[in-house]
């Protein structure tokens, strides 16, 4: 029964680790920008790890086997965030921008929505923006 | 023993597409960040193989990865940086 129980488990911990696996595949191929797709990276990194050695690690029962994966397991949780944090700092350092900034333009700032706006929506944004600022130059040289 | 198979796809699929950002990649940080999720799903897919073939001793094989593949990234990330540092001075002092 509880042999039963585990399996079930360790299979459901390994396909959904593989789900997010794909995801964050998928994320770090296709977000906008640098920053983004760091976070696609690093939810492969966490979950994912956690996910698919914790199904291996119910499979394993008691053995050496155990022990080796809980410290792949430590090591890689310890070690991705590090990583993602040092790949983040050179490039922060180095000048690579993420595009999601908001600017404001003759005091008037478009807030709009909490901060999730695609770079093209940012692009019509600041081009209206600087339309309504030709503008107003317009009538103040009138 | 399906599910090794379900997990071992999906992670190899996530390593195709890890590998067309390092190719795409437009900065060197993109392609930092690639070959490093290459690398911890490298170990992660020793892991599983381990599993599948009933051969735990691959799991020894995962681990001196995952600490080669840290050192490296880290060794990479520095020699960039150091890499810049020189330009900007070299920078400076055609300035001057």
């Amino acid at each position: 029964m509880l042999e039963q129980v585990l399996y079930v488990l360790s299979w459901i911990m390994l396909t959904v680790g593989g789900f997010f696996v794909l995801v964050g595949g998928i994320g770090a191929l296709r977000l906008p920008n640098f920053y983004t797709r760091m976070h696609a990276a690093s939810v492969t990194d966490t979950i994912a790890t956690f996910l698919v050695l914790g199904g291996l690690l119910l499979q394993a029962g008691l053995t050496i086997a155990t022990v080796k994966l809980i410290a792949i397991l430590v090591f890689l949780l310890l070690t991705g965030p590090t990583a993602s944090y040092a790949l983040a700092n050179a490039a922060l350092l180095s000048g690579v921008k993420s595009n999601a900034t908001f600017r404001k333009v003759n005091g008037k700032g478009s807030k709009s929505g909490a901060g999730q706006e695609t770079s093209v929506n940012q692009e019509t944004d600041a081009s209206q923006e600087t339309s309504a600022s030709q503008e107003n130059n317009e009538e103040q040289s009138k | 023993m399906s599910m090794y198979v379900i997990v071992s796809i999906a992670i190899l699929v996530t390593m195709t597409l890890a590998l067309a950002r390092a190719l795409k990649g437009p900065s060197v940080y993109d392609r930092v960040l690639a070959v490093n999720m290459f690398g911890t799903k490298t170990v992660l897919l020793l892991a599983v193989v381990a599993f599948f073939y009933g051969r735990p001793d691959f799991l020894d094989l995962a681990l001196a990865y995952a600490l080669i593949n840290f050192v490296g990234i880290l060794a990479v990330l520095e020699f960039f940086q150091s890499q810049r540092n020189d330009d900007e001075e070299q920078a400076k002092e055609q300035e001057e």
